[in-house]
């Protein structure tokens, strides 16, 4: 099966900044994946390329099996995108931003009547633009994506910014898409629940390099039995020092909020061990709490940083 | 692509250009009226340094012939008083012009630059603003032709006509002083020149549509096209199969149709209120219209072609429009500035303009008259649009 989009081995930089550093990728029919890393991961310069709007310094990106270069209309009719923060003319309604855009590709009212209903906008019909909530503006904008039935999409941080319920009404369009077309996506994010909720494959990116890629179990599995330890202390907290060398396991440790997480590979042995040491130090434990691994977690072990910083 | 699909992108993309315009009244009051106030107040508080330079036209009353050699005896004598008692200074340059330096060390100093001519030379460089006022001097006394209502026809009338008045202030065509004047007071007589085509209001019209075409453009299309920049809705809807042209042919179709409408009712108002009216050809006046929103679509497309941020942008119009809108005659004449300079500002495209729309409305100018102004102008705008295109950013 021919991949609907290969990148192979692609450099961007600005000035001294390496933006992209060496990425391969591939996407699939149908795949749905998700660049997750942290701002200035270089994941936007990555779908840029990828949208043809920047020009990889070497490297090489084929969408269909076709390069930008010559082939500008048919990979514009076959692409649909949402930048980051795109805004429209303000005093055009949602109606009538939806009209133009579709006049770009040959398409009628009839069309933009079933975008106002994928993306739930048909209130909003006859609304200015400048007046939408982020949440309708972010709706918009997959609706602009979505207009010419794109058979690849791309969306650089759709719900950046958003409220959790905003975020899952975007969640649940792109769901409901996924389940009904055939539609390849790539979208870049820093949460990781959405990489988790709508991807198939996830590509932890940091630095303009891929650290990791594969899907959530793939990423998780090698190290399955871990599981992470997060407590919280009272006052008064102990040094950092003082917990890191004693402590018998490795521990991430928060002095400021009191807040520590460590990592067991073998809970049933290690947790007595773990109690003990709080026993033993007089700690008391405020909250404790033993859940698995998240790609947080994988990022701040491959890191020191976290997704959000 | 298909044609129906062309025209359908530019018929969308002029509606959206045209509904963003027309629903922002802002827009329209910033971008178009408040650049014709500032200017308004910008050319009022416009002072000229230096001497005060008063061109005048000069003739003899019974002169219909252009050029007639002046009597250099007779001009003597006519502001011989002046010269006597105060000082002024009088300058024979040639055979048609001469001139009269009044020193005044707290006022500064008039020069008043003569040239004679016939009646009929001299309405013409009235109306072309070379002149703002017509010396006629008859067996009787001096006549003053000028519009009332120019100021600057009044203060060279102001300072002029004491200087030329008196006992001798009357000169025969001949140069000799009558022996027995007709009037042993002859009197200086001001004749107003009410007739349209020659008031100063006449003078403005033209001036102001071609300042507004010009605002409109600059200001109008660099929005457009700034704004959708710095909130990245170039580079969203270049992404997609739009064609770059129509874009930018529907953002200037919808100015030049923001600025007929704009025109027409400068016009209309102008002849309601002013009596203004449209002496020459129709299809000239239509054509230098329509050659200097091209020539001003152009440049603005060329002036914003790369920057997504406002205020540079700003600076940019600014940079052009400022020095076009004091130098081009738009609310003064130009031939008040230095000699070496008008060649310069006679090309400037506001200038081709406002001179070409002039011509048509007070001095009778058909298409023969205005076409080489018209055909600059579209080359003007041509050249500015293919290279602003060249460098265009979209992203």
């Amino acid at each position: 099966m021919t991949p609907v989009i290969e990148v192979k081995n692609v450099y961007k930089s600005f000035h001294s900044v390496k933006a992209v550093n060496g990425i391969d990728m591939t996407v699939y029919k149908g795949q749905f994946t998700a660049l997750l890393g942290p701002n200035g991961a270089g994941k936007t310069t990555l779908v840029e390329m990828i949208e043809g709007i920047q020009k990889p310094d070497s490297g090489e990106i084929r969408i269909m099996g076709l390069s930008w270069e010559g082939n500008e209309n048919v990979l514009h009719r076959a692409i649909g995108l949402s930048l980051q923060e795109t805004r429209f003319i303000d005093r055009l309604t949602v109606w009538e931003t939806l009209r133009l855009f579709a006049s770009f590709f040959d398409l009628g009212k009839q069309r933009v009547w079933e975008i106002m209903e994928i993306v739930n906008l048909k209130e909003k019909a006859d609304a200015y633009t400048v007046h939408l909530s982020g949440g309708q503006r972010q709706r918009l904008a997959l609706g602009i994506a979505l207009i010419n039935r794109p058979k690849v999409l791309l969306l650089d941080e759709p719900t950046t910014g958003l409220d959790p319920n905003a975020r899952r009404d975007i969640w649940s369009i792109l769901l409901d898409l996924k389940y009904h077309s055939n539609t390849s996506l790539v979208l870049t994010t820093h949460y990781m629940e959405e990489a988790e909720q709508l991807c198939d494959t996830i590509m932890i990116i940091d630095k303009g390099l891929v650290l990791k890629a594969g899907t959530m179990d793939q990423l998780l599995s090698e190290d399955s039995s871990e599981k992470i330890i997060a407590f919280s202390l009272e006052p008064p907290h102990p040094s950092r020092e003082s917990i890191k060398n004693e402590c018998p396991f490795p521990v991430r440790w928060d002095g400021k909020n009191g807040q520590g997480t460590i990592l067991l590979s073998n809970l049933e042995g290690q947790l007595p061990q773990f109690l003990d040491f709080i026993n033993s130090r007089d700690l008391k434990l405020k909250n404790m709490e033993c859940r698995r691994k998240t790609l947080d977690d994988l990022f701040t072990a491959m890191t020191g940083r976290r997704l959000d910083e | 692509m298909n044609r129906h699909l062309h025209i359908k992108q530019f018929l969308h993309l002029t509606l959206a250009h045209l509904k963003e315009v027309m629903r922002q009244p802002a827009v329209l009051f910033w971008g178009i009226i408040f650049p014709i106030l500032l200017s308004i107040g910008l050319g009022m508080a416009f002072t000229r340094e230096g001497a005060t330079i008063h061109n005048i036209g000069f003739m003899y009353g019974d002169d219909n012939d252009d050029g007639k050699a002046l009597k250099p005896s007779a001009i003597e004598t006519l502001f011989q008083k002046a010269a006597a008692t105060q000082g002024h200074e009088l300058t024979i340059l040639d055979e048609t012009a001469f001139t009269l330096a009044v020193k005044d060390d707290r006022l500064g100093d008039t020069i008043f630059l003569f040239e004679t001519g016939s009646w009929d030379k001299s309405i013409m460089r009235l109306k072309q603003g070379q002149i703002n006022l017509i010396m006629e001097v008859t067996d009787t006394g001096t006549v003053y032709h000028f519009d009332p209502l120019n100021p600057e026809a009044r203060i060279a009338w102001h300072t002029l006509s004491p200087l030329a008045a008196g006992k001798y202030a009357t000169v025969s065509r001949n140069g000799t002083i009558p022996e027995t004047a007709p009037d042993s007071n002859p009197k200086s007589t001001v004749s107003p020149l009410a007739l349209p085509g020659t008031r100063y209001i006449d003078f403005l019209i033209p001036g102001l549509i071609s300042m507004t075409v010009m605002m409109s453009c600059m200001w109008g299309i660099s929005y457009g096209m700034i704004d959708k920049r710095s909130k990245k809705l170039l580079r969203r809807m270049v992404a997609t199969p739009m064609v770059k042209s129509h874009f930018l042919a529907a953002l200037m179709l919808v100015r030049i149709f923001i600025n007929i409408i704009e025109s027409v009712l400068l016009v209309f108002f102008a002849w309601l209120i002013f009596d203004v009216a449209i002496q020459g050809r129709m299809e000239a006046l239509v054509t230098i219209f329509l050659a200097g929103n091209i020539a001003f679509c152009g440049i603005a497309v060329f002036v914003s072609s790369r920057t997504a941020n406002t205020e540079v942008g700003n600076g940019m119009i600014n940079a052009v429009v400022m020095p076009m809108t004091l130098l081009s005659g738009v609310f003064f004449s130009y031939h008040n500035f230095p000699e070496w300079s008008i060649p310069v500002i006679e090309k400037l495209p506001l200038t081709l303009l406002v001179d070409g729309i002039r011509s048509v409305f007070t001095e009778g100018a058909g298409l023969v008259e205005t076409a080489p102004a018209s055909i600059l102008l579209f080359l003007i705008g041509v050249v500015f649009f293919i290279a602003g295109l060249k460098i265009f950013k979209w992203h």
